[in-house]
């Protein structure tokens, strides 16, 4: 019933990025988020990256969206800290533009005119380039005594279907010019990315497709040159049938009469229609019960560490994602 | 909160267009296809143009790959009382067919060759969405069915396509590539006065990024597609008030959960300040309640039995289970119907499990409509 407890390997320790993908409608922004708490508890500092301009982060901590720049927002037991970043392309283009060019001061006058647009529609690799460019400025970074500034890095990254592409930042600098600063800069990018310091997580549910898709990201991850770390499944339900009736009950066969003399043996005694009523969710629940089972032994085929987060039924607030961080602790993550 | 009646409105010889809009994951592709099977099987002749729809989907429609042209679903025991055809949007083919309609023969073979072109037409923001819209207006003005069910693109924001030629000549300005190519010269003075000597140093800083032989490339294209632009705009404009006309409606589509819902209301509030004309609210993958017993009471009931009767017990906790998800889902999209009281709403029941053929599409439209 249960997969095999693998849970999180010393070579997932030991990364310092850490990638969070998932078919849309996983949970990956959660996910991110509980694995952030958890590499935070003990006194470490994490820094949870968003990318996508979805303002996801502050909507699950239940803050202001985020600006461009690094803010704490949660702290954890042992005095550790998670701060969180929304990085945008435009603003991390115009803050090279400052860096190599001094051309902060026209940056306002630039984005007005359309002209930051324009840059990053003109090779569209440019903007994954900046971003992930960005991550890797906050990965490296040292403070004065050399120290990295952050133990750990969490990217709530794009979806499955276009993670490869983000971050493969070799393919997306072939549209770009063989030198200068951004070209040297994505150098560092690509030896970070397909290092032993990033490990790439896959977020999915127990059905057909999100499984088909964490399939096929893992195949493209490893064609890539590029490290899956371990598989998230999200929203897992509790099976309550005994697994000798799950078959039977997934064909229909639900004994009736059996539930009906239990319930009068706890002193309930429901209308046909309510009884009916049950049964019918209890094949429900059993058919879905078998499609998860299809979907782990599917999973099984990714031989990726595994750890689960049970579904919350009762709304996601910040105590909740603490509450799925002491479970990925549990799990081991760390 | 008023009930959204799905067979009114397929019904309706004057409902002309459906746009299902929607975040990504909940469901657009299958419910689109599931209102035109059963569009079709209560007499209309319907085409649904999906975007990117699962294999086993497409196949269960009997598309193969992209064609760019509706195929008439032929599935051996299918003999709908209208017509259902089918076709899976082709991005680039579509985009070469509006360039070859906007421009004379020289001209668009010249923007075909660019290697820019290649760029433009597959990866700019809003690209997917309008090419939608593009096909949407051609299958429109072709006139052969009464009903066109559009599924739209899987990104944060389906009315793109509303924005997308204003954007793309903005970001495509002759002015802001010719200043880029050779900024000492080009642009007059009144831009370059603003910026002043920032652009220079901005025009070098773009260079050195994208490399000289890019912004040849680009001011090429930019040169050979300027002309087109009037075009597109026409075209768009045209598709826009296809939209806003009486003939069309929007569903929007949402799970019942948090990010779905905050999609939907953002969809419902741009299609309210458009004049859309917004049909109502689809909420997919539902899970009411079955039978009428509390959660409290089925629990106590399952510790009661305390092992004993394992079937009965295993009965009440799931359903106990099932009334704390019915009841979170009643809250969230009550969120939704307390913010936009004049949506109307349907709800979709969840399938146990994944749909590929056309009887689970058939059983789809049937909870659609409220069976």
């Amino acid at each position: 019933m249960t997969l095999p407890v693998v849970g999180w390997t010393d070579q997932i320790a030991r990364a310092r990025l850490h990638v969070v993908t998932g078919k849309g409608g996983t949970g990956k922004t959660t996910v991110a988020a509980a694995l952030a708490l958890a590499l935070a508890t003990g006194g470490r500092r994490v820094l949870l990256v968003e990318v996508e301009g979805r303002q996801g982060i502050a909507q699950l901590f239940d803050t202001q969206p985020l600006p461009y720049a690094e803010e704490r927002i949660a702290v954890t037991p042992g005095r550790g800290e998670v701060k969180a970043l929304h990085i945008d392309a435009e603003a991390a283009l115009l803050e090279y533009f400052a860096m190599f060019y001094n051309l902060g001061f026209a940056g306002r006058t630039l984005r007005r005119m359309g002209a930051i647009e324009f840059a990053t529609t003109l090779a569209p690799g440019l903007r994954d380039v900046l971003l992930t460019g960005k991550v890797k400025e906050c990965v490296g970074r040292t403070d004065d005594n050399g120290r990295h500034v952050y133990d750990a890095v969490v990217l709530d990254a794009p979806p499955t279907g276009r993670i490869v592409k983000f971050l493969d930042v070799t393919r997306a600098m072939a549209d770009l010019a063989k030198v200068g600063p951004i070209r040297g800069q994505s150098e560092g990018v690509v030896r970070l990315l397909h290092s032993q310091d990033t490990a790439v997580h896959l977020v999915t549910l127990l059905e057909e497709m999100p499984v088909r898709e964490t399939l096929e990201a893992v195949a493209e991850l490893d064609g890539a040159d590029l490290r899956p770390g371990a598989v998230f499944v999200n929203r897992v339900r509790p099976p309550r049938l005994p697994a000798r009736s799950v078959t039977a009950a997934a064909d229909g066969r639900v004994d009736a009469s059996r539930v009906r003399e239990g319930l009068a043996a706890a002193g309930l005694n429901l209308s046909t229609a309510d009884l009916d009523g049950l049964v019918e969710e209890t094949v429900e629940h059993a058919i879905r019960v078998q499609a998860e089972l299809r979907a782990r032994t599917q999973l099984d085929e990714a031989d990726l560490p595994t750890l689960e987060l049970p579904e919350v039924t009762e709304g996601l607030d910040v105590a909740a994602l603490y509450d799925l961080a002491d479970v990925l602790l549990d799990q081991g993550a760390r | 909160m008023s009930v959204l009646d799905i067979d009114k409105l397929i019904d309706d010889p004057d409902t002309r267009v459906l746009v299902c809009c929607g975040s990504g994951g909940v469901g657009k592709t299958t419910t689109a296809a599931a209102l035109a099977l059963r569009a079709a099987e209560r007499g209309r002749k319907t085409v649904v143009l999906t975007i990117d729809p699962a294999r086993r989907l497409a196949q269960s429609l009997g598309l193969r790959e992209l064609g760019n042209t509706p195929k008439t679903v032929a599935v051996e025991g299918f003999s709908p009382k209208g017509e259902l055809s089918a076709m899976m949007l082709d991005m680039r083919r579509t985009f070469d067919d509006m360039v070859l309609a906007h421009a004379g023969e020289q001209r668009a073979k010249e923007v075909l060759a660019n290697p820019f072109y290649k760029t433009i037409s597959s990866s700019f923001s809003g690209t997917q969405e309008y090419m939608a819209m593009e096909k949407l207006g051609q299958l429109a003005a072709e006139g052969s069915w009464d009903l066109i069910i559009v599924d739209t693109p899987p990104s944060r924001s389906a009315l793109d396509f509303l924005d997308a030629p204003q954007r793309m000549s903005r970001a495509l300005d002759g002015r802001m590539i010719k200043l880029l190519s050779a900024p000492g010269r080009a642009g007059g003075w009144g831009i370059r006065k603003v910026v002043g000597a920032g652009f220079t140093l901005f025009a070098k800083a773009v260079g050195t990024i994208v490399g000289g032989q890019m912004l040849a490339d680009a001011s090429a294209f930019v040169q050979a597609f300027d002309g087109m632009f009037g075009g597109f705009r026409e075209r768009a404009r045209k598709t826009y008030e296809l939209l806003r006309s009486g003939g069309t409606a929007f569903l929007v589509v949402a799970a019942p959960e948090p990010d779905a819902l905050r999609e939907a209301s953002y969809f419902t509030e741009r299609l309210e300040s458009e004049s859309m004309p917004l049909a109502g609210l689809v909420v997919n993958r539902t899970h009411p309640l079955l039978a009428g017993l509390t959660a409290t009471k089925a629990l106590a009931a399952a510790d009661e039995l305390d092992g004993g009767a394992p079937l009965a017990a295993a009965v009440l906790r799931l359903h106990a289970d099932r009334v704390a998800v019915a009841q979170r889902e009643k809250r969230l999209v009550s969120r939704f119907t307390k913010a936009h009281p004049s949506v109307a709403v349907t709800h979709v029941p969840a399938m146990p499990s994944d749909v590929h053929d056309l009887e689970g599409l058939r059983e789809i439209g049937l909870r659609l409509a409220g069976g």
